[in-house]
């Protein structure tokens, strides 16, 4: 290996540039042969990313001596004796200005779960054409799973244009016929160029034998797209990680910045509770930042001690995310065991672990025309389709074609804690009422929980009134009331439901609503756990109505009367960090 | 808006020192108890770096541990012990005491089963130890052909068997942690990093590193065309054998009777990148285990080493 620019600087001015070199992650996918083991050989080979000995290797041994390109990625033995590629694999080169990461994905086996794998942290791809054969209808899947995994620039390569004698024709027609396909998808910017691979013509080097061809070679493109366009600098989103607490009087709160800008003082609302505050400070080993952005890992303080764990978002007041249970995204199947609507599943996202159902398959899409397929139950392996989720507590995402890190999923079988799906949350558009109108969600309004903390002055929650009899609890829970609504919450008292359930429903959907829901626990345990076990425990606060209650619960001290607990136990929520109105 | 945009550009190790960190952060929020397998070489003293940035001002939420063969070299023990003093850090030190009983050595032994041993055996002891549920380590994907497809959380099974059938696929950053009682993950945080950019971030941060890594009079022999240092006298020398002081230095660190030296007169950190980028062949070429046999890293990574 040998980096050709250090041999026309010192190592200094070296080591300066390639401290500031940025980043592009891409993936590279093609049909079996066309030629991109041989293409990612070559950008090694010709960018230096390649030992000696490594180059050794891949040179026929006791044979011609010539050295085999689409050798140098080779992977694991089992694959070599098998003679195919069935994973993943990541490799890495630089050149003064860019370093690249490149996702490898097999063309034929498996090849939409690897490459939904491989796109899902590509900003870019490149899909390979074998000149001789024209626009395959693999190439047209290839298009559109890179497109719906949000890959904003598409790179066409058409290949081994020296088997057709560099044919300026026969480039353009397959660039019509492509193109004409891509116009109906998402990508921010197509580019076609012709290539050899083998002979390395357009790769890294511009080639004399397309004297037609104006655009710059592969390499050209990889160094020159704009890799700050596909970061989402629009808006914050900070899902939570981990809470730093190295003393009593820190609370940091660890995340990476998915997306968007922080300033010091920015107002921050954190979901799902709704509460908000604002950034006191921005921490990191390097000393505190006035602003972080995407992607920095970084630690944030705020000004006043609200509760945040690991699977919150912050995110600015001004444009919170959304707050749902239920909603659509589109999958990628990854498992030999197909989609199961009737099983409770695991989803990550985020920085959370969520039980959900996937209720129902919408459609799966036929990769060879596009087309809607509605008559299915379930996806296969390698299936894509469109699923409605229900989650047994909220999600706080946006749609993935709005922000890729908030909108992903991935569905965790709970029996054997494999990954065995996709997902893609959609953009609310309507397809979705019909089947749901039963399901009576908010979210579906269109009003989100930000707006609904904005309008009313705190976000919906529980006041959970336990631990007296049956009067004392009613009398704590009215006067709760009363001086709530005097200071301009929105309130109400849940009394004398039957049974857990209806309570817990009705508590639910006040808080859905943005509704303070003081509730008077019910005197029977069971049916009192029954209910708050219904109930998002984020939301719950209990509070002690008598000497029954649990420890946790907030009290007044002992003799008050109903009013002075109310004010008491409204003291107290509030420097928890619970926001009850003015 | 331009300007602002021009401010905000992150430089390629910025953006990999923050992906390292986030899956840090994942491990220490998602796992009971994870360990930092700190091995004393560059990709450790990177990886420790990361780790002290993921949870500054915090402490680190987990211990390192050191799997000590006995054959390391001498200066890479004292730079162990001195970071752990000056860092505050909790360092557990294994030794595979069944081996050291039955006096493994690579000379008796042959250098593969002694590795086995030593180190396989050794870490997959502490691991049973101590119960750790989840192992950082230092590894990067583009050390060795068949790491190119290792995932950041690479999955064992009960008995540490790694399976590559069994490899869950990583999509965006979201990491599937659940594992069942008595399994494990091995965490590599630094497995998008190049040889490059760990000596790119060694200097922009100047991280402290072995001195063996720079050129240094060191007595040595030549052995099959390696340089083996003679770093203290439980090394056989073979009849005619004279230790010579020769200015060597050493890409890679491991157990010294394994690890052979270069001649290099390079004595700065900037020197030893501009030699490395000028190099003809990889690090691994220093190991002598990997040189065994073909695939060989793969096989060993089936047994439970790294
Ligand atoms: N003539 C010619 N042959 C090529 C070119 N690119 C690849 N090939 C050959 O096509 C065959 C398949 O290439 P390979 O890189 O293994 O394809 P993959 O299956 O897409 O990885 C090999 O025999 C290559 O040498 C090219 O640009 N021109």
């Amino acid at each position: 290996m040998s980096h050709a620019d250090i041999l026309d600087t010192d190592i200094h001015t070296f080591l300066e540039r390639h401290e500031q070199k940025d980043l592009l992650r891409f993936v590279a996918v093609g049909s079996v042969d066309d030629g991109k083991s041989t293409l990612i050989g070559r950008l090694l080979v010709d960018t230096d990313a390649v030992y000696d000995d490594h180059l050794a290797d891949a040179t026929e041994r006791g044979g011609t001596g010539v050295l085999d390109l689409a050798r140098i990625t080779d992977g694991l033995r089992a694959e070599r004796e098998q003679g195919i590629t069935i994973d993943v694999a990541y490799r890495y080169f630089t050149t003064a200005q860019r370093k690249f990461i490149i996702a490898d994905t097999p063309g034929h086996i498996q090849y939409t779960r690897n490459m939904a794998t491989g796109a899902s942290t590509a900003d870019l791809a490149i899909i390979l054409i074998d000149a001789r054969l024209g626009v395959l209808q693999q190439s047209r899947r290839h298009a559109f799973i890179a497109s719906m995994l949000g890959i904003p620039y598409l790179v066409v390569a058409v290949n081994k244009m020296d088997l057709v004698d560099f044919d300026e024709g026969v480039y353009n027609a397959i660039c019509d016929e492509f193109r004409a396909f891509t116009a109906q998808l998402r990508y921010t910017d197509v580019r076609f160029l012709p290539i050899s691979a083998l002979m390395g013509d357009n790769v890294v080097h511009r080639s004399e034998s397309t004297p037609w061809y104006t655009g710059g070679s592969m390499l050209d493109i990889l160094q020159t797209v704009d890799v700050m366009a596909s970061r989402n600098l629009d808006v914050f989103r900070f899902p939570v990680q981990y809470v730093v607490r190295p003393h009593l009087d820190y609370r940091g709160f660890a995340a990476q910045i998915v997306s968007g800008v922080v300033k010091k003082g920015d107002p921050i609302v954190v979901l799902p509770s709704g509460t908000t505050s604002h950034v006191r400070s921005i921490d990191t080993y390097d000393g505190e930042l006035d602003e972080a952005f995407a992607p920095q890992s970084v630690v944030l303080r705020l000004t006043d001690e609200v509760d945040v764990s690991r699977g919150d978002v912050l995110a600015h007041t001004a444009r919170p995310p959304q707050v749902a249970h239920s909603f659509d995204a589109m999958f990628v199947w990854m498992s030999e065991t197909p989609l199961d609507t009737g099983k409770s599943y695991l989803i990550k996202h985020g920085a959370r672990y969520i039980t959900g159902w996937l209720e129902e398959v919408r459609y799966e899409v036929d990769l060879d025309t596009l087309a809607e397929k509605t008559d299915v139950q379930t996806l296969g392996l390698n299936a894509i389709g469109r699923v409605a989720v229900r989650a047994s507590r909220p999600l706080v995402f946006d749609p993935y074609d709005e922000n890729r890190a908030m909108g992903a999923l991935i569905v965790i079988d709970s029996m054997t804690n494999n990954t065995v799906g996709a997902g893609m949350i959609c953009r609310a558009d309507g397809r979705e009422t019909a089947a749901d109108a039963a399901r009576a969600e908010l979210p579906r309004s269109g009003v989100s929980v930000g707006e609904r903390t904005r309008r009313f002055g705190h976000a919906g929650a529980v006041l959970w009134c336990e631990g007296g009899d049956g009067d004392a609890s009613a009398a704590l829970a009215f006067a709760l009331e009363r001086r709530l609504f005097d200071r301009g919450c929105a309130v109400h008292v849940v009394e004398r439901a039957h049974d857990g359930a209806t309570l817990a429903a009705v508590a639910g959907q006040l808080v859905d609503a943005g509704l303070l829901a003081v509730c008077v626990a019910p005197s029977s345990a069971p049916v009192a756990e029954l209910a708050l076990s219904a109930l998002a425990a984020e939301s719950v606060h209990r509070v002690a109505a008598g000497a029954g209650a649990s420890a946790d619960a907030v009290r007044a001290p002992a003799g008050a009367t109903p009013e002075q607990a109310a004010a008491a136990i409204i003291g107290e929520l509030e420097s928890k960090g619970l926001r009850l109105g003015a | 808006m331009v300007n602002d945009l021009l401010k905000m550009r992150l430089s390629h190790l910025r953006a990999l020192e923050a992906e390292s960190i986030h899956i840090m952060r994942e491990v220490a929020a998602e796992f009971d108890n994870p360990v930092m397998l700190y091995s004393i070489g560059k990709d450790s003293s990177v990886m420790l770096r990361l780790a002290l940035k993921a949870f500054h001002p915090g402490k680190l939420p987990f211990p390192l541990m050191h799997i000590d063969t006995t054959f390391k070299f001498r200066e890479m023990i004292s730079f162990r012990d001195q970071i752990v003093k000056d860092l505050g850090l909790k360092l557990l030190v294994h030794t595979n005491q069944r081996g050291v009983e039955a006096k493994i050595t690579p000379w008796d032994h042959g250098s593969n089963p002694y590795t086995v041993e030593m180190k396989t055996v050794g870490l997959l002891q502490a691991m049973d130890k101590y119960g750790f549920d989840a192992a950082f380590g230092g590894a990067r994907r583009d050390e060795e052909k068949s790491r190119a497809k290792e995932r950041v959380y690479s999955f064992r099974d009960q008995f540490h068997q790694w399976d590559p059938k069994a490899q869950r696929p990583e999509l965006w950053n979201l990491y599937n942690g659940r594992i069942k009682k008595g399994e494990s993950i091995r965490v590599f945080p630094l497995s998008n990093w190049t040889e490059l950019d760990v000596w790119l971030y060694i200097h922009l941060e100047s991280i402290p590193i072995v001195p063996l890594y720079l050129a240094a009079e060191r007595p040595v022999v030549e052995r099959d065309g390696q340089l083996i240092m003679v770093d203290d006298d439980r090394l056989p020398l073979k009849p005619g054998e004279k230790p010579k002081m020769e200015v060597v230095r050493f890409r890679t660190l491991g157990c010294y009777p394994l690890t052979g030296a270069i001649r290099s007169p390079a004595t700065t950190l900037p020197e030893v990148i501009e030699e490395m980028l000028t190099a003809k062949n990889s690090e691994r070429q220093g190991r002598l285990i990997d040189s065994d046999e073909d695939g060989s890293m793969e096989k060993k990574k089936r047994e439970g080493y790294f």
